[in-house]
């Protein structure tokens, strides 16, 4: 196999993947929303060498009481890191149940904008009914109903993107145009619950397309450019990436390590004692460095990359920086992105062309 | 002008503030010059809002736009246009400033509450307390066509959903008590039991019920700016707002007029009249001698209303297509064609083109004017020229009469075009005292000198920013 293998990708949200991560984080309760915080967590991912960051987020609060119940949107968070940052990609989690799928999309162009070509997004789902409420907006309810709002939230946003074409600015001083026309198309794009016309208003993002990342089971893979399966063991996770039929598959792994205070096994049972760790049905390595690296290299034969879910940011990050990112980079199994790349190429991806030139091009051809 | 004695005046310790506002969509932004940048790069964006940090502005604007700007039926392609979405570009600009504020216009028909409000302040949180939200609203179906909810509001509800909207708004920025989150790590709980409000809401526009996510910001809720000119807009602000961006700053009987006006609907629902700052749009052109301000003028209208605009202004006027005219020559023979079905979108609608013609057509004639001098000469007349010191001493008068209490500056020229406001007016404005020589907050509330949120007048045992 030539290059690396293995892309690394860490989420970032909250104090950890534990919903009781904030009673092991160095910091008070009150820090977890403060700028010096969100921006020290990104700068620490990129300096182990990430490839990628991800940001949950949803509109209703991540947690009951006596767990955290604040957290700032994603898309802002991102934003904020992307200017402190310069190589990792960063992708927060925007789900299109209820929003506007026209701003969803001027959004994550702009942090592709601001990022300098080095963002992406993950599509979920607001699953729960409160989130209706919330929003104001008739409940969507089965899952079916849940897919297709995700699959034309997607649709529009990347049809968006295409909308401006890379050129379109053109700034001709002798026609007095700053825009050619041509270069700009409506998407009149028509749903079964909703319709959007058209153009964008950012200009195209760096990368033409931000990378999407999603469950391939709730939003269709042609749709995504990396699939984040889930599997409780190597050979469900193998499976469901065989199936994902995406460019690229990273396999969802949440993580607890031996610390130099504590093993993982104790600090999982310090916080089990206060709330459990729901079992998403993701594979979990509760252990030391070394077993994560074994585990990891195991799974480098079956997907392009892992979303880790570290326990508690402010313990699980520290060791993933010095001993298990150094250990895989150790055995050329992965990379840090260079600085000046987009996310789309540390990830191996083309920057795909624009559907509307494309067409254009088609069309001519057929002419001849 | 000659600055008055500062007892004789009615506010002899008025100070001035500014604010930049990146415009993003218009033929004021000078696209064609050689040092015009790029209107999307962050650099861009970054190079402003330090130039205005260095001349200690209060703020940094940013427009929006939910459509791009048609005309008959066609993007309007002669303008500056394809900019960032404000709150994602604002959040970046946090993590590079510190005192600025980060203001963002938002629209009130094509949001919900509980997104807008949850977004205005993370931008708030990750700017520990700069934050500001120009409430802006919007009637036509044809911005709707983007959207889910399609192009549904009736004209008359638009001030209606706004006002239910920052209601909404102010009631999730008020779900957190102060304090609701413990302040030391092994804290038995994360939050306060009982600290966090869940907010109902059922009224004609919004039928919501959450639980809002963030604390209240160091400034406590984002400082609202509002700029709708009409009776409707000016009871809206005063009843609402924080800060008025209004249009009347050119000249200082308009200008007073207006800030009498806006006083007076303050006082009629309860607000002291120093209650809200107005800081009017102006474009500042500033040269060594008066000759070489009014020379540069020159150039700057050439550049700005080039012969394409020209014709796309005067096209519209007479409803006729004038594209393949000559705009330095004379002015359309032809009389206006009115059409009651237009499909510009964007613009400024014309209420009397007939009108507006005939008087075109003497002045040209009356004067010698080609058709652009006709367009730059009669079309809105902005901003403010001269030298930074016959400007400060303007400017003095103007703050310290209370015709206005600053200026938010859309420059000409992007990324560049505050520098020579920054380094040759701001040290004269502080020689006359009427400009501070420091931050005097770290919010953006603090800087303007304003008092706490509206709601939260009164209210005993709450953090009081400002």
């Amino acid at each position: 196999m030539s290059g690396p293998a293995l892309h690394l990708a860490v989420e970032i949200d909250g104090d950890g993947a534990h919903p009781a991560a904030w009673r092991r984080a160095a910091h008070s309760p009150g820090q977890l929303l403060a700028p010096r915080r969100v921006a020290r967590v990104a700068a620490i991912a990129e300096n182990a060498g990430f490839t990628l960051l991800t940001l949950d987020d949803g509109v209703l609060p991540p947690g009951a009481a006596p767990d955290p119940v604040g957290r700032i949107g994603a898309v802002e968070r991102a934003a904020f890191v992307a200017a402190s940052t310069s190589t990792i990609g960063i992708a927060p989690v925007v789900p299109v149940t209820y929003a506007e799928p026209f701003h969803v999309s001027s959004q994550l162009a702009a942090l592709d904008h601001i990022s300098a070509g080095r963002a992406g997004w993950v599509v979920t789902e607001e699953e729960r009914p409160e989130a209706a409420r919330a929003w104001g907006r008739p409940r969507v309810d089965d899952a079916g109903a849940r897919t297709r709002e995700s699959r034309d939230g997607v649709e529009v946003a990347r049809a968006l993107w295409d909308s401006w074409e890379d050129d379109a600015v053109i700034r001709s001083v002798a026609t007095g145009r700053y825009l050619d026309r041509e270069r700009l198309h409506y998407i009149d794009f028509t749903g079964e619950t909703y319709a959007v016309k058209g153009p964008a208003i950012v200009p195209r993002p760096p990368q033409g397309q931000l990378v999407v990342l999603g469950r391939p089971d709730r939003v269709p893979s042609a749709q995504l450019d990396v699939a984040l399966v889930e599997g409780r063991d190597l050979a469900s996770v193998a499976t469901a990436a065989a199936a994902a039929g995406t460019p690229r598959v990273l396999a969802e792994v949440e993580v607890a390590l031996d610390t130099p205070g504590a093993t993982a096994a104790e600090r999982v049972a310090d916080l089990e004692r206060h709330t459990a760790w729901s079992d998403r049905g993701r594979l979990r390595h509760i252990g030391t460095a070394d077993q994560l690296v074994a585990v990891l290299v195991e799974l480098s034969r079956h997907v392009d990359g892992v979303r880790l879910h570290p326990l508690v940011l402010d313990e699980d990050l520290a060791v993933l920086s010095r001993l298990v990112l150094p250990a895989l980079s150790g055995r050329r199994l992965v990379a840090r992105p260079l600085p000046g790349t987009s996310l789309r190429s540390a990830l191996g991806l083309e920057r795909p062309a624009n559907r509307f030139t494309a067409a254009a091009v088609a069309t001519q051809e057929d002419a001849r | 002008m000659t600055l008055s004695d500062p007892l004789d005046v009615p506010r002899p310790h008025a100070q001035l503030h500014f604010g930049v506002f990146f415009q993003g969509v218009n033929h004021w932004t000078i696209w064609s010059a050689p040092d015009s940048g790029s209107q999307i790069d962050p650099a861009s964006f970054r190079q402003v809002a330090r130039t205005a940090e260095r001349g200690l502005l209060d703020a940094f604007f940013l427009g929006e736009g939910l459509r791009l700007r048609e005309v008959d039926g066609k993007i309007h392609d002669l303008d500056v246009a394809g900019r960032p979405d404000a709150i994602t570009q604002l959040a970046a600009l946090a993590a590079v400033t510190r005192r600025i504020g980060l203001v963002s216009t938002s629209n009130t028909t094509f949001n919900e509450p509980a997104d807008l409000a949850r977004r205005l302040s993370g931008l708030d949180l990750l700017s520990e307390g700069r934050a500001g939200w120009n409430v802006v609203t919007t009637d036509n179906a044809w911005t709707g066509a983007n959207f889910r909810r399609g192009g549904y509001l009736d004209h008359a509800d638009r001030y209606r959903r706004a006002e239910e909207f920052l209601s909404v708004a102010r009631a999730l920025w008020d779900g957190w008590e102060d304090g609701a989150v413990a302040p030391e790590v092994g804290a038995p709980a994360w939050s306060a039991p009982g600290g966090v409000h869940q907010v109902r809401h059922r009224g004609p526009q919004f039928d919501v019920d959450l639980a809002p996510t963030l604390p209240r910001s160091a400034q406590g809720h984002p400082v609202i700016f509002q700029a709708g000119d009409s009776g409707e807009g000016r009871d809206f602000a005063a009843r609402n707002a924080d800060v008025i961006f209004s249009g009347h700053g050119n000249d200082f009987d308009d200008a007073l007029a207006f800030a009498d006006d806006i006083r007076r609907r303050l006082r009629a629902v309860g607000r002291p009249d120093d209650d809200l700052r107005i800081l009017p749009g102006t474009e500042i052109i500033l040269g060594a001698t008066e000759e070489e301000a009014q020379e540069k003028k020159r150039w700057i209208r050439l550049q700005q209303v080039t012969p394409a605009t020209a014709l796309g202004i005067a096209g519209p006027l007479w409803g006729i297509d004038l594209s393949d005219r000559d705009a330095d020559g004379p002015l359309p023979k032809e009389d206006p064609v009115v059409s009651e079905n237009d499909s510009s979108f964007g613009a400024r609608r014309i209420a009397d083109p007939r009108a507006v013609v005939a008087e075109w057509q003497a002045k040209a004639e009356a004067y010698g004017w080609s058709l652009r001098e006709t367009v730059i000469a009669l079309g809105p007349q902005r901003g403010h020229v001269g030298t930074p010191s016959g400007l400060a001493d303007k400017f003095a008068h103007f703050v310290r009469h209370g015709a206005t209490d600053g200026f938010n500056v859309t420059p000409h020229l992007i990324p560049d075009g505050l520098d020579d406001i920054v380094d040759l007016l701001v040290p004269e404005l502080q020689e006359r005292g009427i400009y501070r020589t420091e931050y005097t907050g770290t919010t953006l509330r603090e800087n303007l000198g304003l008092r706490e949120p509206l709601t939260h007048r009164s209210a005993p045992g709450r953090r009081q920013a400002g």
